[in-house]
């Protein structure tokens, strides 16, 4: 929060105006970085994989809009009395569902088999699934970019001196309700059966609890979290254009966010994201003047934000450290 | 109800750990399986409960049956399913979990929503201290407290039949009495128990019958007063021998060991 206090002070300059804006901005970059981020914790959390793939999934979710949303036209074009809006909203969550079915399916194939094999081994995997699920993805998709013809496109609501992309605030609110849902979920029977096993996987085989069920269930979750992350940054203002080829990188930027938060905190993949977003836009606000920074500064920002943290804290700022059994 | 038959279990392939272990728990009983360091015990329970395959761990021969079925080589969650749960030895509560969180956590396998109502309710009036720390992080209870929590969870299943691995292990003699109460209480309404303990005395003294195991193979059983009086059973479990102080190596070794685990 102190950082936030020094750029208003830096704001002067810039005036109330390019606060606010760069603050609103920051959030809903951080919104996308902290589903992004979700994911993938809640993954490592339940079975303890470093998912690499986590970018493709992204991509994925993306691509399955896209067709969803723009060539097959499903479920619109059965129930064509709903305004566009409703229609693309249902093609987006097909999507999202269809990626949660994809993660199942990755999980079971490719991740089920090596339990209890050394974690790097498992890791690897993961490198090697990214590069084939992005190959894939590709080939269907093209190389041009593709527009998920949201329905909100460039719009800008200005509210005061506040003004903001529309997909900016569907953006935010939808984490904020898929961060509803997740601490709902936590609280479930599986939700338990999860933390239990992330606590510790023989005791809650010695419960009853099935952790192959475990498993699927935090893979489904963390590929519609991807997917989530994937679809929002294939839009204005991100992306104008759409889907590409390089939309998975958008994970390396997401990154930093887990290790901030503490690569198995789930509050701390919120936080992460929501101050790894801040620091991007505001140094893309405020320092794209400083001509021997770069143009590409903002996007390392990401990283050096990261680098300072681990320094103060090396397991991040929730992460749990290493001695936590008795 | 329970019956485990020539029993032989190998680790990694190579270390033979059950060499032709055979037991049985009758319905209502409660049944004794003492041994010492390293003999093989909560082998034999990670055998009746499916939990080998996580520890590289494999049945080569033999087998367990409960009620006439054969259970190995099911799923630990079907094996619980069928009536059998477990206290693992240390306890092993879920620590960042409350009290409440890691009693569900033990109704996993039990879809009948009145049944784990009815289960919690008992667990709550057996474990008072529970019931006043239903909502506190189960990591900040006392040794104890975490022993009942950990009875109370299994107890969330409806177990037809209760394994304890040493639940008297780093508790001092006033709470080992307690839980002793407590097995004898369980087993009063309904659930038969297999205790398997190295504080013969404990276990014993409420036992309907006993098992003694040494590397891997009962030794010796019976009628728990018989075993009581045996002499080799008084040197080497009760620790009654003529100097009084007796100890073997393995067991200061053990309580090292212990005592780190424990910490
Ligand atoms: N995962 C494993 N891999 C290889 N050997 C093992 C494994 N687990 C246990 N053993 C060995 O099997 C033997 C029996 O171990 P077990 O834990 O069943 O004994 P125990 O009677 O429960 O002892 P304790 O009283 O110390 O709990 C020991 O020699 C132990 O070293
Ligand atoms: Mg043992």
């Amino acid at each position: 929060m102190d950082a936030v206090v020094v750029v208003a002070q830096v704001a002067g300059a810039g005036g109330a105006e390019k606060f606010i804006n760069a603050l609103s901005s920051g959030l809903a970059l951080g919104a996308i970085y902290a589903i992004l981020a979700l994911g993938f914790v809640i993954i490592f959390k339940a079975t303890q994989v470093v998912n690499f793939a986590h970018g493709a999934l992204a991509a994925v979710g993306a691509y399955f809009t896209v067709y969803f949303a723009t060539v097959l036209n499903v479920p619109g074009r059965f129930l064509e009395f709903l305004p566009y809006t409703a229609q693309w909203i249902l093609s987006a969550a097909l999507a999202v569902l269809a990626t949660a079915v994809v993660g199942m399916i990755v999980e079971r194939i490719t991740i089920r088999p090596m339990i209890g094999e050394p974690l790097f081994a498992v890791a690897m995997i993961t490198l090697g699934l990214d590069l084939i699920i992005r190959t894939v993805t590709n080939d269907f998709m093209g190389n041009q970019a593709r527009g998920l013809n949201d329905p909100w496109g460039a719009d800008i609501v200005e509210i005061g001196l506040l003004r903001v992309a529309k997909t900016q605030i569907v953006t935010m609110i939808v984490a904020v309700v898929a961060m509803l849902l997740l601490a709902w979920f936590f609280r479930s029977r599986m939700g338990i059966a999860m933390r239990a096993t992330a606590f510790d996987q023989e005791a809650a085989m010695a419960q009853g609890i099935s952790v192959g069920k475990v498993f699927a269930v935090a893979w489904a979750i963390g590929a519609a979290l991807a997917a989530i992350g994937g679809i929002f940054s294939s839009m204005a203002p991100r992306a104008s254009a759409g889907l590409t080829p390089f939309t998975a990188l958008i994970v390396f930027r997401a990154f930093p966010a887990v290790i901030v938060g503490g690569l198995d905190s789930v509050t701390g993949a919120i936080v992460g994201g929501l101050l790894i977003g801040m620091a991007e836009v505001f140094a893309g606000t405020y320092l794209a003047t400083v001509s021997w920074l770069g143009v590409g500064f903002s996007g390392i920002v990401p990283w050096l934000f990261m680098m300072l943290i681990l320094l103060v804290k090396p397991y991040g700022l929730f992460g749990t450290e290493e001695i936590r059994r008795v | 109800m329970l019956e485990v038959a020539n029993l032989e279990v190998v680790y990694n392939d190579v270390v033979l750990v059950l060499r032709g272990l055979s037991l049985e728990v009758r319905d209502g009983q409660i049944v004794a399986l003492l041994g010492a360091n390293g003999a093989g015990k909560t082998t034999t329970l990670r055998a009746i409960t499916g939990l080998l395959d996580i520890h590289e761990g494999d049945i080569t021969k033999g087998s367990v049956t409960l009620a006439g079925e054969r259970i190995d080589g099911k799923d630990p969650s079907d094996i619980v399913r069928m009536g059998i749960a477990q206290v693992m030895e240390g306890r092993r509560v879920f620590a960042e979990m409350t009290v409440d969180e890691n009693l569900r956590t033990g109704a996993v396998t039990n879809n009948d929503a009145a049944s784990v109502k009815g289960a919690y309710e008992r667990v709550m009036e057996m474990f008072p201290v529970l019931a006043k720390r239903r909502k506190d992080q189960a990591g900040f209870l006392s040794g104890g407290e975490q022993q009942m929590l950990a009875i109370g969870r299994a107890l969330m299943a409806a177990p037809k039949l209760l394994i304890l691995d040493e639940p008297s292990l780093g508790l001092a003699p006033l709470l080992v009495q307690q839980i002793r109460d407590i097995i004898v209480d369980i087993n009063k309404q309904g659930t038969s128990v297999l205790l398997i303990e190295q504080n013969a005395n404990m276990a014993l003294s409420i036992a309907d019958f006993g098992y003694i195991m040494e590397v891997g193979k009962v030794v010796m059983d019976g009628d728990p007063q018989k075993l009581l009086s045996d002499e080799d059973v008084q040197e080497f479990y009760l620790g009654l021998h003529g100097e009084g102080e007796r100890k073997s190596f393995r067991e200061v070794k053990h309580y090292k060991r212990r005592k780190r685990w424990l910490s």
